[in-house]
């Protein structure tokens, strides 16, 4: 006579939701990691089943390790969803010490009541962002909170990479008379996201930028004949292009002269902005980066990250000047100068 | 963009600013004061100030319907979210204004009030029709440009008898504040604040027309020149001005003809006086009572008045001692003047109205003028 | 405007960005005309000849540059 197997009924992403049990560490939680998580996430790392991750340590460069909470509402928008935009955001934050991401961490808090459907498509979506940026998800955690406690799901993403010995780039290196570069057009993701936003809805082709930029950070710094020269790379998501260099000049104690005829944002994004009372420069953006680097490499520079997919719109925007108040000027299309600064609270659209 | 960028181009900037330089008189100084939030925002983020001469002074008067707000109708909003349990609907730039027990909407949204911004009129009574079992009043500001909206979703609430829904009705006129400056002490009698002329607003104007500011040309022979919010329109507007000036002329002028006639939006206007009625009168942050400055909602739709619904009774509340607000708010006094500016008073930590919303004469010269203050050493 | 819609709303189009904003103050507002939008409700149309004129006031040459 055969032995029965154990029928283990396989989990219902079609009309099942998330319940305290996912997050309680039994055979349904496990179910889940199994079914869902390590199927999408699949790699050599994860097999090995421990509660951590054994990873080989670089032979030489220094580690790199960046962290990333994603509370975004809402979960899923045009270009993307909290689950690409986790992937890329950790990644990104690497990839701006000059570091190769390779290894990512995540963290789930999901909301009691949450449809597997849509968690099984942010899953697969991280999976695919993972891939396509050639870093693996090694370890993760998953729990459960009462409905009412949590925005649907909250992602929290970790990130190992190695920064390749002799370079020195980061906040404080910005040095009078650099060249303030950008790798593409402005404000796209922040405008994606408040389109669908309650109250604030039109209908747009504008698409989220989110996207992995470490490969374009290697182009570039292959492009160089010495890869000290270039000073600063920054991301600018929160706040916008404006914070990313106030924060930058105040970390260097410089100032900036940005010039806006050169500060390349799409007319959608403008057009969008000046309906909703925004200004460009403020808004998220997830798949651009800011680099300041010495002026004489600053053309070779635009090259390489022009002939990138990621960088066709690189500009230079601005020189770094000496100013002991750290303010960011900008000389306006108009004519007249005004500064630049940090934003302050929550972007709030205008109503007068 | 049609209709801006070619209201926002340099070289007509450069070729006006020459205009100006050109015609100001030697040895004579010329005061102009605008009082519309766009304009203020206008001549901030595009760095006019620095196109004009240096006699040619800008002073930013109550344009900001945010600025205006006294603490004690903040307060009744405050209280109506958090002892009250209303879901409170209004514009974003209220949310941060200080108001008193280190309170602010959006602090006591943090506090677990329900504050929701919205970013018109309409979506406030579309909560209201979303959530039936909740009582949900919109905190209505603004000059005559945001009345008519309001005055619409009133009607509009009647007409499909959503009883959720009420207006905290805080709606002031342009015309009284104007007169109340050109009355008060400091212009009339002292001369302690010059005013040659003044920008007349924007957006207000396309709603009541360019007739009313007739009364302030003849009545104190001073020039007006309505002009519209995009740069190019407020600096043209400058040049009329001074061109009144130096001809001793005090009419009124309407650059921005483009959108503004003589009897304005009659529709609006129409509508507005079906639905309000005047105050006899309305305290202003920083002009005090203001008689018949200010508008209520009539009787007919008292179901959808929220101080009668909810029985509020207003109470004046004194600003902070050094808030200059109220003097910079007159023109009399300019953001730098002020004890608190820059240290105390700042855009994250706002002591009053003037540095919350980024029409408010503090906010805008933080953001945009302060490297002025300072003198900068530039490689 | 570019689309007239149900209920007195209209959508109108700034450089292909599209909103659905109300009409009730503008009601004799046509297609192709442009809008003043204020908080989500048109306020009044441009007057395009008003408007050229207007650029070519700009444009205007000052008497005392000339006598200069």
């Amino acid at each position: 006579m055969s032995q029965r197997k154990d029928y283990v009924r396989p989990i219902d992403f079609k009309h099942g939701r998330i319940d305290m049990t996912h997050g309680a560490g039994g055979r349904v939680a496990a179910q889940l990691i199994d079914e869902l998580f390590a199927r999408a996430f699949d790699n050599e790392y994860l097999r090995q089943g421990h509660d951590g991750a054994l990873l080989p340590l670089p032979t030489q460069g220094r580690l790199v390790m960046a962290t990333d909470g994603h509370v975004i509402s809402p979960l899923f928008f045009p270009g993307g969803d909290i689950g690409s935009l986790s992937v890329h955001g950790t990644v990104n934050d690497v990839a701006m010490s000059g570091a190769l991401p390779l290894y990512l961490a995540a963290s789930f808090i999901i909301e009691e009541g949450f449809p597997l459907g849509d968690l099984r498509r942010i899953v697969e979506s991280m999976a695919a962002a993972a891939r396509e940026a050639g870093v693996s998800i090694v370890t993760g955690d998953t729990k459960v909170v009462e409905q009412g406690k949590g925005d649907g799901v909250f992602i929290s993403t970790t990130g190992i990479g190695v920064a390749p010995p002799g370079l020195c780039i980061d906040g404080r290196q910005a040095r009078v008379g650099d060249a303030v570069l950008v790798s593409g057009t402005l404000g796209e993701h922040g405008v994606a996201v408040m389109s669908l936003r309650e109250s604030l809805e039109f209908e747009t082709a504008i698409v989220s930028d989110s996207a992995a930029l470490h490969t374009l950070v290697q182009a570039m710094l292959q492009a160089l004949p010495d890869p000290t020269l270039l000073h600063v790379l920054r991301d600018p998501t929160r706040g916008g292009l404006a914070t990313t260099l106030n924060e930058v000049a105040r970390q260097s104690q410089v100032g900036m002269l940005l010039r806006e005829a050169d500060i390349p944002v799409l007319p959608q994004v403008a057009a969008a902005c000046e309906l909703l009372g925004l200004d460009p420069l403020y808004v998220a953006n997830e798949g651009k980066l800011i680099a300041v680097c010495a002026p004489e490499v600053a053309d070779t520079l635009l090259a390489a990250m022009r002939a990138h997919p990621l960088g066709q719109g690189a500009q230079r925007i601005g020189t770094v000047v000496e100013d002991a108040n750290g303010f960011v000027q900008m000389e306006t299309c108009f004519g007249g100068r005004r500064v630049v600064d940090w934003l302050s609270g929550e972007q709030l659209p205008r109503i007068c | 963009m049609k209709y801006i960028d070619e209201f926002r181009d340099g070289d007509r900037a450069r070729h006006i600013g020459a205009n100006i330089a050109a015609e100001v008189r030697p040895r004579r100084s010329y005061h102009f004061m605008e009082f519309c939030g766009g304009h203020t925002h206008a001549i901030s983020r595009y760095g006019i100030a620095g196109m004009l001469p240096d006699s040619v002074r800008m002073i930013h008067g109550p344009g900001c319907p945010v600025c205006v707000l006294p603490i004690g109708r903040i307060d009744l909003a405050i209280r109506l979210a958090m002892e009250r349990g209303v879901m409170l609907c209004t514009y974003g730039d209220t949310m941060r204004v200080p108001a008193s027990d280190g309170l602010s909407l959006i602090k006591a949204k943090a506090r677990g009030a329900d504050v929701r911004m919205v970013y018109s009129a309409h979506d406030a009574l579309k909560l209201a029709e979303q959530h039936p079992d909740r009582e949900v009043v919109f905190l209505a500001i603004g000059f005559e440009t945001t009345t008519p909206p309001t005055a619409l979703v009133l009607r509009d609430a009647r007409d499909r008898a959503v009883s959720n829904f009420s207006a905290l009705c805080c709606h002031v006129l342009t015309p009284a504040a104007i007169t109340h400056i050109l009355e008060s002490a400091e212009v009339r009698q002292l001369g302690t604040v010059p005013i040659d002329g003044f920008i007349g607003p924007a957006h207000v104007s396309i709603v009541i027309g360019s007739q009313p500011y007739e009364h302030f040309a003849e009545e104190y022979r001073k020039p007006v020149v309505i002009a519209g919010f995009e740069p190019l329109d407020v600096m043209q507007g400058i040049l009329m001005l001074v061109r009144q000036v130096n001809a001793a002329r005090a009419e009124v002028e309407n650059e921005f003809s483009r959108a503004v006639t003589p009897e304005g939006n009659l529709a609006a206007q129409n509508l507005v006086s079906q639905v309000f009625e005047l105050r006899e009168s309305f305290e202003w942050r920083g002009l005090g009572d203001v008689p018949y400055s200010a508008l209520k909602i009539r009787p007919a739709f008292a179901a959808w008045d929220a101080e009668r619904k909810f029985d509020l009774q207003y109470a004046s509340v004194p600003d902070h001692k050094q808030c200059e607000c109220g003097a910079i708010l007159r023109g009399v006094k300019r953001p730098t003047d002020c004890k608190l500016f820059g240290t105390v008073c700042t855009p994250e930590s706002p002591m009053g109205s003037c540095m919350v919303s980024n029409e408010g004469a503090c906010a805008a010269h933080y953001a945009y003028g302060r490297f002025r203050d300072i003198p900068v050493v530039t490689a | 405007m570019v689309e007239l819609l149900p209920g007195l709303r209209a959508v109108v189009d700034l450089s292909g960005v599209r909103k659905d904003v109300s009409m009730d103050l503008v009601s004799d507002a046509q297609l192709g005309d442009y809008v003043i939008i204020h908080v989500g409700y048109a306020i009044g149309k441009i007057d395009p000849e008003e408007a050229e004129r207007t650029l070519a006031l700009f444009a205007e040459l000052s008497a005392e540059q000339g006598a200069a």
